[in-house]
């Protein structure tokens, strides 16, 4: 249980004098109480063991997919949808991530898209992370540039992409610059709606111990914003790839090899359904693994350890 | 004096741990200025426990944060012996630190060096009873551990002052008791000096040298108790209750006579 755990650790202060008997009255104030009741008001947190996981998490999207396979099968064999130009079977698109895999395809795609995006990305992180500091810490820039960030938010990347061809050309610059002006406002104002949400408690509290200017901003408003940051930084991620697909696939040329989206394009070109039914899962089964594996561990991490993660 | 019962090292060479003369405090209310606070003047001596007591709103919070210097008077002046730690009503830990960090980061904000500042906040742990609890969580902290941690932390700034801002007042009775008995032996062993605020009568004799009751809407200094009763005191005392009736009826007279105009 959990008071016993607690116990031991608590209880070794007040045992000698008092032992356990409560409200005893203890020559040396209230000690053997206040044992007792340290062990009653600590709850014992444990981890969920792997079985759990497996059963909570793994299975009901498992079981998801499954469904939609099974549907997606059943249009097909119940003929309600007889036209391959129109809607493949999932067994063509298996023999299409199959012929891709083994001609050893599949993964260059993959990478090629995943490189681009995650390096944008880091750009992206650079760029917004100083910005957003200026944009919540300084008042001007604030007033100046902050409307226009979060207005660009609502901007779909895509506008961008004809500006990016005329002034970059046809090349991986123009990729990352979509990439940037996508994930960029993001991330910026991940960190500043992160900074304006922390509590002003914390700031007076950093201030009575002698945290104030970069001191404060660094042990007191970095960590304080760092839920909020987290956040942007997952729906920059989403606005990268997303920017990143758009880029790819209008953009689509011999030179810049070919990644998800010029498969998507080039798929169209060639009316092959299966093909552009392999880009579109790959392109979501990339966004989905990226924020499982980087993004939701990190973001699951800060808030259990300041408690704000129910659990379950 | 009050200063002669302390040991020898609580003695400064200052005559005082903060004074604070002819203080003034006005807001910008919907109705124009509104003032908080009219001329306050106190003293608190070095090593001195003094609690400030008064009627919800009365501006307890606002005095106390004037001297922790979080905000400035309209009028007067507040001189106090080096930066004060204020300990708050809710504990204002920070969450994204376990318990011991958290004195480590006010000893790192102090200046002490790396290598010693474990040790230090394992002392400061041991001193508010929870030597355990040094990698936990704020969040895996009960409400009485937490104002034990947040305590610890407020002496890890080694200032000569330090101020309380209600902050057993979320507490159950019992949990309370606890902690009275720990802040009067930690003032007792460090020779700190305590403006303690509170609304609660009993709380303010039970721990103080010397009570402070102010008025409210504005803020004046009332009255005075000097506590005489010696120290190893219980909220259930038969003095403690007999000065706490006389108070409480002086608070009460202050109340109703609001309720007049
Ligand atoms: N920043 C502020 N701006 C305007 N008015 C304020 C501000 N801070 C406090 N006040 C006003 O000053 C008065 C005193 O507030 P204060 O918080 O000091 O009261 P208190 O004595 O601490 O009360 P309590 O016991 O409820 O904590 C209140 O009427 C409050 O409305
Ligand atoms: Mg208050």
């Amino acid at each position: 249980m959990a008071s016993t755990e607690t116990t031991g650790t608590a209880g070794t202060t007040a045992s000698a004098e008092d032992g356990a008997a409560p409200g005893g009255p203890a020559k040396d104030g209230l000690g053997g109480l206040e044992a007792g009741l340290d062990a009653l008001e600590t709850s014992a947190t444990d981890r969920t063991p792997l079985r759990r996981t497996l059963v909570d998490k793994v299975l009901p999207p498992v079981v998801a997919v499954a469904v939609v396979l099974l549907v997606w099968q059943a249009l097909i064999s119940l003929k309600v949808v007889d036209d391959p130009s129109k809607l493949p079977s999932p067994a063509d698109v298996g023999d299409e991530f199959k012929d891709a895999w083994l001609e050893g395809r599949l993964l260059g795609y993959i990478w090629t898209s995943v490189s681009r995006g995650l390096l944008g990305f880091l750009f992206a992180l650079a760029i917004g992370t100083p910005l957003g500091l200026l944009v919540a810490r300084v008042k001007f820039v604030r007033a100046a540039i902050g409307p226009i960030l979060s207005g660009l938010q609502s901007l779909p990347s895509v506008a961008w992409v004809p500006p990016a061809v005329i002034w970059l050309g046809l090349n991986n610059s123009m990729m990352y610059a979509v990439i940037l002006l996508g994930a960029v406002p993001s991330i910026a104002n991940g960190l500043v709606s992160g900074i304006d949400q922390v509590p002003p408690l914390f700031l007076r509290a950093g201030r009575t111990m002698g945290a104030t200017g970069w001191r404060g901003a660094w042990h007191i408003v970095m960590p304080a914003a760092l839920p909020g940051y987290l956040a942007g930084l997952k729906q920059g991620w989403a606005f990268s790839w997303r920017s990143l697909m758009a880029a790819e696939i209008i953009a689509s040329s011999p030179d810049l090899g070919i990644g998800l989206g010029a498969l998507l394009e080039n798929g169209r070109n060639a009316s092959s359904m299966s093909m552009v039914f392999e880009a579109i899962i790959l392109i979501l089964f990339v966004g989905i693994a990226i924020d499982l594996l980087i993004f939701s561990p990190l973001e699951r991490r800060v808030l259990r350890g300041r408690g704000l993660l129910v659990k379950g | 004096m009050a200063t002669t019962i302390l040991k020898a090292e609580g003695a400064a060479s200052v005559e005082y741990a903060a004074r604070i003369e002819h203080v003034s405090k006005s807001f910008a209310g919907p109705a124009g200025q509104q003032l908080v606070l009219d001329d306050i003047t106190l003293d608190v001596a070095p090593g001195e426990f003094v609690t400030l007591l008064g009627a919800s709103g009365c501006g307890k919070s606002t005095l106390l944060n004037l001297v922790a210097g979080l905000d400035r008077p309209t009028a007067g002046g507040i001189t106090t012996d080096g930066r004060p730690s204020l300990m708050f009503q809710e504990h204002a830990l920070f969450p994204w630190l376990t318990a011991g960090k958290n004195i480590e980061l006010a000893l790192k904000l102090r200046g002490v060096p790396k290598n010693e500042r474990r040790g230090r906040a394992g002392e400061l742990l041991e001193l508010v009873r929870l030597t355990g609890s040094y990698g936990k969580r704020v969040h895996e902290l009960s409400g009485g551990m937490r104002q034990r941690v947040a305590l610890a932390r407020a002496l890890a700034q080694d200032s000569r002052l330090l101020l309380m801002d209600e902050p057993f007042a979320a507490l159950d009775a019992i949990t309370r008791d606890v902690l009275h008995d720990e802040l009067t032996r930690i003032w007792a062993e460090t020779g700190v000096s305590v403006l303690f605020v509170t609304h609660n009568v009993r709380e303010a004799v039970r721990l103080a040298q010397r009570v402070v009751l102010l008025s409210s809407r504005p803020g004046r200094v009332a009255r005075e108790w000097r506590v005489d009763i010696p120290q190893p005191r219980r909220i259930e005392d038969a003095p403690v209750a007999e000065l706490s009736l006389e108070i409480t009826e002086v608070l009460r007279g202050e109340i109703r006579r609001h309720g007049q105009h």
